[in-house]
């Protein structure tokens, strides 16, 4: 059996994505950081992002490719594993022994899901559309504007607050299991832990922050 | 203590089980979980009911037989036990109790809570063992220095009696922590070293044809197990694998 086609092969991808996408949220959230201290300094940050062929034709492939390979792997395992208990238990006391998260990563990870098809639709879209289908000349001022129109509609921002706390709830899991499923469970597991715990806190109650701050603007 | 019991009954393989409700009365806080379904099953053979079959053996602990599912967790409530070692004394009079059978595609009832564990036999079978020969020229064991932290380890994966919890309470039906405890308790000793590589690969491999599913590390095998097994196995097998994978 080959490596990919094995059980711990096809973890170990999903873990691998899994931190290759943490790294991507990382890097999106200090962007977006900026535009609440510095508009001009957002914008030349963005411009660099959605112009430099590097980021444009290498790194968003590759970011597409990571997003799309997770959410297969996501559902392909959980279709894997779900055929592995045909007759369910009459009683199953799952609160007993694990976390709300551990047990719902599928569940968390379809608000995700539905939620990246709405961005999509609001920034990367228009995007494309804007650089690639008119083909509308350069503009390295227009991103805040373009973010900060996104945020008038309330309802939006609250579908935002509501899938970043999925996106939390998500992570709480999602960032630790990945080490553990790399085999790092050792002495420094427990930093790990903590560093899980403040990333989950941080960065998507940091986004939501962004969302309620250009909203009240 | 009087009980309200509902219990999984199934005559066979092929039949489809349903749940069955039971009274049973003056149930003594003493008794083990075992001896109360001891007292069930007399209960119904004198009503000419068949008696309920349920795996059982040592009684003690140590065989990895008895396998039910109480209340919603492997080996019921109480933690770091087996069933046998249950006592009625952690349940409350009148209370409702459910039984079920471990339940996974690997592990087929076999009739009411009895299933069938063979797949950990084949996955044993696949690579469990060190090749050696014991027979007569036995080295003395204080030959090989063997680190006091891994010779823990070891033995602390060796307590795994494979009764298979694990798989029952995850809720993927994953038999990682049992392959991986079985892994470990060689791997980390330079007796087991040797195959290290194709006792991953082995097992592995026949743990995924059984039918096993997918660890998702929610933990609760851990929390489970009456043995304490630790998830950390499940880390070493994941980089023996990967390890043995890359190697070829």
């Amino acid at each position: 059996m080959t490596l990919v086609a094995s059980s711990i092969g096809r973890k170990v991808a999903m873990a691998l994505s899994g931190i290759f996408l943490v790294l991507f949220l990382t890097q999106h959230f200090s962007i977006n950081l900026l535009s609440v201290f510095s508009k001009s300094m957002f914008n030349q940050v963005s411009h660099f992002m959605g112009n430099n062929p590097v980021v444009q034709f290498i790194l968003q492939p590759i970011l597409i490719f990571g997003v799309l390979f997770h959410f297969v792997m996501g559902f392909v395992l959980e279709i894997k594993n779900s055929k592995s208990r045909k007759v369910k238990y009459f009683t199953y006391k799952g609160r007993a022994n694990a976390s709300w998260m551990s047990r719902n990563m599928i569940f968390s990870g379809i608000v995700i899901l539905s939620f990246l098809g709405l961005h999509f639709y609001d920034f990367w879209v228009p995007e494309m559309n804007y650089k690639y289908v008119e083909v509308l000349p350069l503009d390295q001022n227009r991103y805040f504007d373009e973010l900060v129109h996104k945020f008038v509609s309330p309802t939006r921002v609250i579908i935002y607050v509501i899938s970043f706390i999925f996106l939390s709830l998500h992570l709480f899991h999602g960032f630790a299991s990945s080490f553990q499923t790399v085999g790092v469970n050792n002495k420094y597991s427990v930093y790990i832990k903590k560093i899980t715990t403040t990333f989950s806190i941080v960065v998507p109650f940091g986004f939501i922050f962004i969302a309620i701050f250009h909203h009240l603007r | 203590m009087n009980l309200t019991l509902k219990v999984w009954r199934q005559a066979n393989s092929e039949s489809k089980g349903k749940m069955e409700t039971y009274q049973i009365a003056d149930v003594s806080p003493d008794m083990s979980f075992l001896e109360m379904m001891d007292v069930l099953n007399e209960q119904l053979m004198t009503q000419g009911i068949d008696p309920i079959a349920f795996d059982h053996d040592c009684r003690e602990g140590i065989c990895g037989m008895c396998s039910m599912f109480i209340n919603g967790e492997a080996h019921g409530p109480d933690r770091l036990v087996t069933t046998c070692q249950l006592h009625m004394r952690k349940f409350k009079d009148g209370d409702t109790i459910t039984i079920e059978p471990f339940r996974a595609r690997a592990f087929p009832v076999i009739k009411d809570l009895a299933v069938d564990r063979s797949s950990f036999d084949r996955i044993q079978q696949a690579g469990g063992f060190i090749s050696i020969n014991t027979s007569g020229n036995t080295q003395d064991a204080n030959a090989i220095p063997i680190d006091k932290h891994d010779a823990d380890k070891a033995f602390d994966a060796a307590t795994c009696i494979g009764c298979g919890a694990c798989v029952a309470t995850c809720k993927n039906a994953s038999a990682m922590l049992f392959v991986s405890a079985k892994v470990s308790q060689y791997s980390l000793l330079p007796q087991g070293k040797v195959e290290a590589t194709d006792r991953v690969m082995n097992m592995v491999k026949q743990m995924d044809e059984e039918g096993f599913g997918n660890c998702t590390n929610t933990g609760a095998c851990e929390v489970e197990c009456p043995k304490g097994i630790s998830l950390e196995n499940i880390a070493r097998m994941n980089r023996e694998y990967l390890y043995a994978s890359v190697k070829g």
